[in-house]
Formats: C-alpha cells, structure tokens, sequence
C-alpha cells in the first residue's frame, strides 16, 4: 500500500481477522466436538474449548468405527481413500497428458473430431452418465474393487484441455530441434515435454487428488461391503437414521481425519507450485 | 563435410498455392551461402526443406550426393541453428550440447571431448552447468551453435539466427560465425532478411522474392551486377534510386525532367519503350560531367563518416551519398554526375535488367 495511517491498518487487519474467523470457526468446532465425550457434546450450548477425549475418541475411530453406525475401522477406510484418489490423480494425468501429446503433436485424421469430442464430454457431469457407467461396472464385475473405484472415473476431459493448452505454448522449434537431434516422438516426449510439464503436473495432481478424495456419489454406488467405504462414504455411515443417536464426537473425529490427507497433499505441494511460479522455463 | 545440390526445389501447400517456384543450384563443400529476400519470399521454407522440416513437392534435394526428398531430418546429417535458439531450457549448457550425442549412444568420453572442444571455441566453458534462462542472448545464441558444431554434420542450416540479437551484439556474432567458418570449413546455409548480413558472410547469395531465386552469386556480382529490379533495389543500402524514363531513340528521358541519358549502344537494339533507370546513392558525386543530375536538398541523414542527401528530382526523390565533411545547407542546390558506367537500365514491364 502506498498509503501509511494507522487507523488504515488496524481496520484491515480487523476485517481480515474477522474473515478468518469465519472460516476457521466451523473447523474449530469440528476440532472440539471430536475431543469431546459423547454427554459433552450433547450439552447446550456445547463447550468451545477442547476437552480430554482427543485420544480415546481418534484410537476408537482409527480401529474401531463407531459404536452405534457403521463400525468399519476408519484406518482402512482413510486407505480406500487415499489408494483411490491418487489412483484417479495419477491416472488422469498420465492418460491425458498422452492424449493432449497425441493431439499436439501428432496429425492424423479426425484429429480435430477427436478434440472436440473430449472437450464437450467436459460438459457432461459424472451424474449424467452414472447409471450406464454403474451398468458397466456390474457387468465387468467390478463392484467393490479399487478397479471399480477408479477406472470409470479416470478419464478427464479437463486435465486433457489444461495440458492441450501447456502444449500450444511450448515453441514448436523445441520439437523440430529434438526432431533434427535425432529424438522420436516418444523420446521427445520423455526428455521434453514431461520435464517441462512438471509444475502443471504437480498443479493438477493437487486438484485431482482432491476431487477423488471428495468423490462421494460413485464410490457410494460401486461399495457394499464396508471395508469398501472411502471415509467420505464413512463418515456418512456413522451418521445412524431413525431414533438411533449419532455419536458426533466420534463422526467429528473422523472428518478431522477425513480433512488431513488433501490438507497435506497442498502443504506439500504448494512448493512445487510457488517453484513453478517463480521459474519461468520456457 | 558435403555438397548439396538443389535440382528445381518446388513447394506449395495442399491448397496448392506455390510458395517456392523451383531453384536450382549446387551448393559446394564447405561454401557459406546466404540465402537473402523480404519476409515472405520463402527463404526459411528453402531452408527448413534442405533440413527436412518440410516436405519437397517436385524437385530433389541431394546432400552429399544422396537425394534425401524421403530422408528424416536426423538422417540427413545436418544442425540447424534456430531463430529463437530452440535450446532445452530444462536442460543445461552441456546436456542441451550434448542431447544430439546422447541420442545416437556415442560413448560418454567423445561425447564429453566434444563438448570440451565446442565450449572452447565458443568460449562457453564456465556456462556448461548453466540453465539457457540464465544466459544472456548472445551466449544462448552461442549454445546453439555450440549443439550444432558438436554433432560435426555435413552442413549447417541457419535460420535468421542473429535477428533476436541487439545491433551491436549481431555485428559481434555475425564475426563470430564468420570465424567460425573458417576454422571449421563446414558447408553453410544461412538464411536472412539482412542485407548486411548476406553481403559480409556468404560466398555466394541467393537473393529471392516471391518463392523465386531472383539472382544466384557472389556478394560483389550481386551487388555490382543485379539482374532485376527487386535484386538491385534489395541489395545496398540504402537502396538504388529508381527513376521511370520513357526511349526515345538511342536516349531516354527521365520522368517530368528535361533530363536525356544517352543508352549504351549494345541496348539500343532491344530496350523497349518504358525504362527504368537506377543509380545508387554512393554512384552519385558531387560534380558536373557526363549525365548531371540538379536537385535541391530536402533532407541530410548525418551519419558521421558520410551523409544522405535526399532531393526532389523529377517525379520522385533521389538519395545521394557525399561525404561527411561535407555535409550541404538544406535548400541549396546541386549537381551530382553518375560515375561512368554506374547506371543501370531495367525494363519497367518485366523488372528485368536490359542486356545485350
């Protein structure tokens, strides 16, 4: 800012802070409940500083899911996540990054049909077309496998757009050059194109491992069998229908698991990207 | 080391507009040739043909004596050096120099004396671990040579490789390369739309416009000798003054003057009636004899070591190079002469020059 008063400054840090505060404060709670007991929580109004349950109620959640909704460990289910997600993460990126290659680079016919055809199924949300899918998912007797997790959802039209448009600004005199240096196409591929891709790669291996983490309605289709579930599905199961009670100490808890993984996956990245960022290799 | 001929080298698109309307010529083992014209004129799809970028549609390209029409790029055993470098930027100074090596799987100790050898030459030495992103120009450009010479191919292709350097630093490479040249002998094909750059490093040019090679040869020839219009007004700088005369008889007249110069006696049997007469600014001095030209001074371009003197003359301008001492008032009148033999006759329907 170019302007220095005082009152200036403690104005926009009040409404920053209380931005903050406003997303933070539903976090902050979820951390509370799932240190809390179960009669704790259920006290009005509920306490709003940790109790000493921390322990007890991740131990119980880690190994033995809750005591009145499903009873999956979530351990297992926090794995079924994470295989999950990075199943589809990875696979995302590997497959469109060759077919973003394959329409850059190469020139065969319909090439352009082809492109076309990958972005309008951009336009198609997975809820169109999930009946079909979970059709041909049963058939192949996929239901309640990682295979079944993952494959129906690992192709993507947008991973394939971002790396179609990365493409266009790399100079074709690079690919002429590794032509004249004697690189194939795949050659070229491997000690080009993927180096150079690393930062968007790190950048969509972030989104994309976030979207398979929060995926709920396909993986809620595909598993019956509870050591199935992803902890987005659990957490939902722990949640008991009817007049049961929910123990929401112990659905708190989970969600704050649930939270950890992207959480982590940003923090870890977000070097990746800022490197990215700052170097300008091109 | 090789030759490469050209045998009517034609291109056009597969809408079947023609960008390159047949050129031939051989070009001799260890020759520096310039390929000059206007943007537009097809010299980088020549060149980008002789490396294989580019499909030939009739003609035959032969390198060393083998036509290469069907032959991949990395077969035809030759470097390019790219207008923007091309470099790798993830790579550094010596994986980018060493790429082409490591491809065809030559040992590592060749591969390592080679690039000690180029990075001497080129003086890159303390760069070799370097990014290109953290080189300056002129020493990206010189990476780029350096992955060319390091490959030791039969022919260097370059592609307007000085046009993204600053003035001084494109004079300095431009000796580089010539140096270069002669220590390595290697057969060069150098493409540009600088004049300059054609007249100080090629043994022989090729001058084209509009996809045709309008004239084939030496620097001096080229430029003492034009054979059209384009050739003559295209090469020097600045360019040749142009003025529309009408015959009449064994003269003609130069367009609203009074002015009538005699034609030589071998044109007289063919020129036809609309003429084109051309004289370059450094072929006008500053005294009366043989055809004089009058005109005031309009404007003085000081260049220090001489001046341009731009006047109306007839039905156009006319630009005289004089010395820089003696630099003339605008306003004042002059009268310049062609030195003997320094006009140049070209006819006005077909841009050719008039020959006996």
């Amino acid at each position: 800012m170019v302007e220095h008063r005082p009152w200036f400054n403690v104005l926009a840090h009040a409404i920053l802070i209380m931005g903050v505060m406003l997303v933070a404060f539903p976090l902050w709670i979820t951390f509370v409940a799932s240190t809390l007991t179960y009669d704790q929580i259920i006290t009005v109004p509920m306490p709003l500083v940790p109790g000493d349950q921390l322990i007890e109620n991740y131990a119980q959640v880690l190994t033995a899911g809750s005591n009145k909704g499903s009873s999956a460990p979530v351990s297992t289910m926090l794995l079924n996540s994470f295989i999950m997600a990075t199943g589809v993460a990875v696979g995302k990126i590997a497959i469109s990054i060759l077919s973003a290659f394959a329409i850059i680079y190469f020139r065969f016919p319909l090439r352009n049909f082809f492109f076309w055809m990958i972005f309008v199924t951009l336009m198609l949300p997975i809820e169109v077309r999930i009946i079909p899918t979970f059709k041909v998912a049963s058939d192949l007797n996929l239901l309640d496998s990682y295979a079944g997790l993952i494959l129906p959802i690992i192709a993507s039209a947008t991973a394939t757009f971002l790396f179609r448009q990365f493409f266009l600004t790399i100079p074709d005199e690079l690919a002429e050059a590794a032509r004249i240096d004697g690189a194939g196409p795949m050659r070229f591929f491997w000690d080009v194109v993927l180096p150079l891709s690393k930062t968007n790669m790190a950048a969509l291996f972030v989104i994309l491992f976030i979207l398979g983490w929060n995926e709920y309605l396909w993986p809620l289709l595909i598993t019956s069998r509870e050591e199935m579930y992803t902890v987005v599905i659990g957490i939902k199961r722990m949640i008991a229908g009817g007049d049961a009670t929910t123990e929401w100490n112990l659905v708190m808890a989970t969600a704050m698991l649930a939270l950890l993984p992207p959480a982590m996956v940003v923090i870890l990245m977000q070097k990746w990207f800022v490197k990215g960022l700052v170097e300008t290799e091109k | 080391m090789a030759d490469i001929d050209l045998r009517n080298v034609k291109k056009s698109y597969t809408k079947g507009v023609p960008v390159i309307h047949g050129v031939t010529t051989t070009i001799a083992d260890g020759e520096f040739i310039v390929i000059v014209g206007p943007s537009g004129c097809g010299k980088s799809t020549l060149l980008r043909m002789i490396a294989g970028l580019e499909t030939i549609t009739e003609g035959e390209i032969a390198i060393g004596g083998r036509v290469v029409n069907n032959v991949e790029p990395k077969d035809r055993n030759i470097a390019m050096v790219f207008q923007n470098y091309a470099l790798y930027p993830h790579m550094t100074v010596y994986e980018n120099m060493s790429y082409g090596l490591r491809i065809r799987r030559m040992p590592p100790a060749e591969i390592n004396e080679r690039v000690q050898r180029a990075a001497k030459i080129l003086e890159l030495g303390p760069f070799l671990q370097r990014r290109p992103r953290e080189l300056s120009g002129g020493q990206r450009q010189r990476v780029a040579m350096g992955r060319a010479i390091v490959r030791e191919p039969a022919a260097f292709l370059f592609d307007e490789p000085l046009s993204n350097l600053d003035a001084k630093l494109r004079v300095q490479m431009r000796l580089e390369i010539q140096k270069l040249h002669r220590q390595l002998r290697t057969t060069s094909i150098f493409v540009t739309h600088d004049q300059v750059e054609a007249m100080t490093l090629a043994d022989r040019m090729i001058v084209m416009n509009l996809g045709i090679a309008e004239q084939i040869g030496r620097p001096i020839e080229v430029y003492e000798d034009p054979n059209s219009l384009f050739v003559a007004g295209f090469i020097g700088s600045p360019a040749m003054n142009f003025l529309p005369a009408k015959r009449f008889g064994d003269e003609v007249q130069l367009a609203g003057t009074q002015l009538r110069v005699p034609l030589p006696p071998q044109l007289r049997a063919s020129a036809p009636e609309a003429i084109m007469v051309g004289v370059r600014p450094e072929h006008l001095v500053a005294e009366s004899g043989g055809t004089t030209f009058q005109f005031r001074v309009e404007t003085v371009e000081a260049l220090g070591a001489d001046s341009l003197v731009h006047g109306a003359f007839g039905e156009g301008t006319v630009v005289a190079r004089v010395d820089g001492h003696m630099t003339p008032e605008i306003g004042t009148e002059l009268t310049f002469s062609a030195m003997p033999g320094k006009l140049y006759f070209f006819d006005t329907a077909t841009g050719k020059r008039l020959r006996a």
